[in-house]
């Protein structure tokens, strides 16, 4: 934001000077800028009122109405939300998806730091396995969730392989309403690791190295300067990962879809998984666009909630410094 | 060397915690590796092997003829034209929009501009699968579902890449352009001729990110595509699992998924420094 400020002087420098010297034809100038301003944002534009904007108002109208995509549109008032409080079902995939997010987020994002610690060092060779751990991220999810199905395989499966060579008789993984989402957690947080690791790298990377060196000399301990200097001022790109993984969790499907569809027994059915199937397999429009607004409400819940407490959490530690 | 890092800044002659890093990042990295590893294994076993236990780590005889079977078992070659089809329409399309709308958030002035900005940043709130169903709705109705255009138009407009540009033009001198605008060239010209080779770097960072985002791209095409010939990698990839009735032939869907990864992969080598380069500077700048 600040940045817009320090752009603009020079240019209202010479403007002014313009103007002074011709006058009327200032006003011209500025009236052909703004044209061109609106201009260029209309293509931008157009596409986020017809294909965000529209859309999602049009969503929450659709909340009120019962619709099965081909029959008569009916005004059914509150009716859908009265049947979502009564849904158990609606109820089981909100907890499946803060299940997914908290057994996730917290335990990925805790690696990703000790990930990124291990690998800011000038060493030979750490390029190369900063690109190993960041590889799953950038892979086809799909793929990658077929290939995890394979290695969860409970009879020809690599993991269940693996602990039967050391006397465990492994679950069934994928097919068992107790294995089946750790199974995904684990999948879910191999591939999305390495996208944490690399923004705190690139915070610590942002870190004054004469502030360590001076502890250090200081006598601070490792130990000391991680946790005094280290994590407080990591704080705000602690905080961006933080809200950027839970809204992306909230969101998940893809591994979800390939994996398990959901099951067994909706043990893996997410509220995205949720609004899909109401929406395109058993064509109820109104009730999928309520769980969907649920879901937005949620999401926009969180943010919130992070931003109160990240921001005296964040804030607090930088006045410290 | 290690004085400018964190863990050991003790410089040593042999650095020991080097090495204990080096041997604990080796450790990691092949078990992080494993899963690759593993499909690449398996995608070069025969049948039989793959369905008999314990398994081999590597196969006995490499089958390479898997990958063209894999290719063949459904119409691969359809659903890779359509992914580049699809990928190249939406990088191309986020990358005018987005740099269109940056160069007007950013070295344009007029009323309103900073608040709409704002305004703006405030779409990037709103999570996709919220909007899918009035989306399909919408398509229905404008008769692209079940089409290439169905998946590229929705998503040829993005907040983040308008962010993205108008941070990197933001930070272009202002002098540049002066000259030009004295000789009273048209604001589309100091746009595409000398705003836009200035942004190479920002526009290959956004060119990566979008490609690969839609390459990924999987819940939008599920639902809007329902015949094959239109169908996309990841769709296609989906397929296997309903064919066999009995035994999945994981030999091919491994193969296919090592197929699928790899234009990836080779587009991700390429083009590291601009990928890591843009995850740095958004992320942390939030």
């Amino acid at each position: 934001m600040a940045t817009s400020n320090s752009v603009e002087t020079p240019v209202a420098r010479s403007r002014s000077r313009g103007g002074l010297a011709r006058g009327s034809a200032w006003r011209g100038v500025r009236r052909n800028e703004t044209l061109a301003g609106y201009l260029f944002l209309l293509p931008n534009f157009a596409g986020f009122l017809v294909f965000s904007l529209i859309p999602i108002v049009a969503a929450f109208g659709l909340t009120f109405t019962d619709w099965n995509l081909i029959g008569e549109r009916r005004f059914v008032g509150l009716e859908n939300y009265r049947t979502l409080l009564a849904d158990d079902l609606f109820w089981q995939t909100a907890r499946n998806t803060l299940y997914y997010t908290f057994g996730a987020v917290p335990a990925g994002v805790f690696i990703a730091f000790w990930l990124a610690l291990l690998l800011n060092r000038n060493m030979r060779g750490v390029v190369f396995f900063r690109t190993i751990f960041f590889l799953p991220h950038v892979t086809l999810t799909v793929a990658i969730a077929l290939v995890w199905a394979w290695i969860y395989h409970p009879e020809l499966g690599l993991i269940n392989y693996g602990l039967e060579r050391i006397g465990i008789n492994g679950p069934r993984w994928l097919q068992s309403t107790t294995w089946a989402m750790p199974a995904i957690i684990v999948m879910s947080n191999w591939k999305g690791i390495g996208y944490a690791m690399l923004i705190f790298l690139a915070g610590l990377q942002a870190i004054p190295q004469d502030l360590l060196e001076a502890a250090t000399i200081d006598g601070a301990t490792w130990f000391q300067r991680l946790r005094h200097i280290v994590v407080p001022l990591l704080a705000p790109t602690t905080f961006f990962i933080l809200v950027t993984s839970f809204i992306g969790a909230m969101q998940a499907f893809d591994q979800f879809y390939v994996m398990t569809q959901g099951g067994p027994a909706y043990s893996t059915t997410t509220l995205v998984m949720y609004i899909f199937q109401n929406g395109f397999q058993w064509f109820q429009m109104g009730y999928a666009a309520t769980v969907a607004m649920v879901l937005f409400a949620s999401i926009f819940a969180i943010t919130a909630l992070q931003w109160k407490f990240g921001q005296s959490w964040v804030y607090g530690n930088e006045g410290a410094e | 060397m290690s004085q400018h890092n964190l863990p050991n800044d003790r410089g040593r002659a042999i650095n020991t915690g080097d090495v204990l890093a080096w041997l604990l990042l080796s450790v990691l990295g092949v078990f992080w590796l494993m899963p690759f590893l593993w499909m690449l294994s398996s995608s070069l076993k025969s049948l039989a092997e793959i369905y008999s236990f314990p398994p081999n780590l590597l196969p006995e005889q490499l089958q390479w003829w898997n990958y063209i079977d894999a290719w063949n078992a459904v119409p691969f070659a359809r659903f890779f034209v359509n992914s580049v089809i699809v990928s190249v329409g939406t990088t191309a399309g986020v990358l005018l929009t987005s740099s269109m709308a940056g160069y007007s958030f950013s070295r344009l002035r007029y009323p309103g501009r900073d608040k709409l900005f704002l305004a703006y940043l405030a779409t990037m709130m709103v999570p996709f699968p919220v909007l899918i169903i009035p989306l399909f709705i919408l398509m229905g109705r404008v008769g692209l579902v079940d089409t290439l255009i169905g998946l590229i138009l929705p998503a040829a407009f993005s907040a983040w890449g308008t962010f993205l540009m108008r941070q990197f033009m933001l930070s272009i001198p202002r002098e540049v352009e002066e000259a030009a605008r004295v000789d009273g060239a048209s604001y589309w010209r100091i746009y595409a001729q000398i705003i836009l080779p200035l942004c190479k770097p920002v526009i290959a960072t956004l060119g990566i990110f979008t490609f690969l985002g839609s390459w990924n791209e999987f819940l939008w095409p599920l639902i809007m595509i329902s015949s094959v010939q239109n169908k996309t990698l990841p769709l296609g990839l989906t397929m296997f699992q309903g064919q066999a009735a009995v035994e999945t032939p994981w030999q091919l869907v491994m193969a296919a998924a090592t197929f699928s990864i790899l234009p990836v992969l080779v587009l991700f080598v390429l083009g590291q420094k601009y990928y890591v380069r843009g995850i740095a500077t958004t992320g942390v700048k939030g």
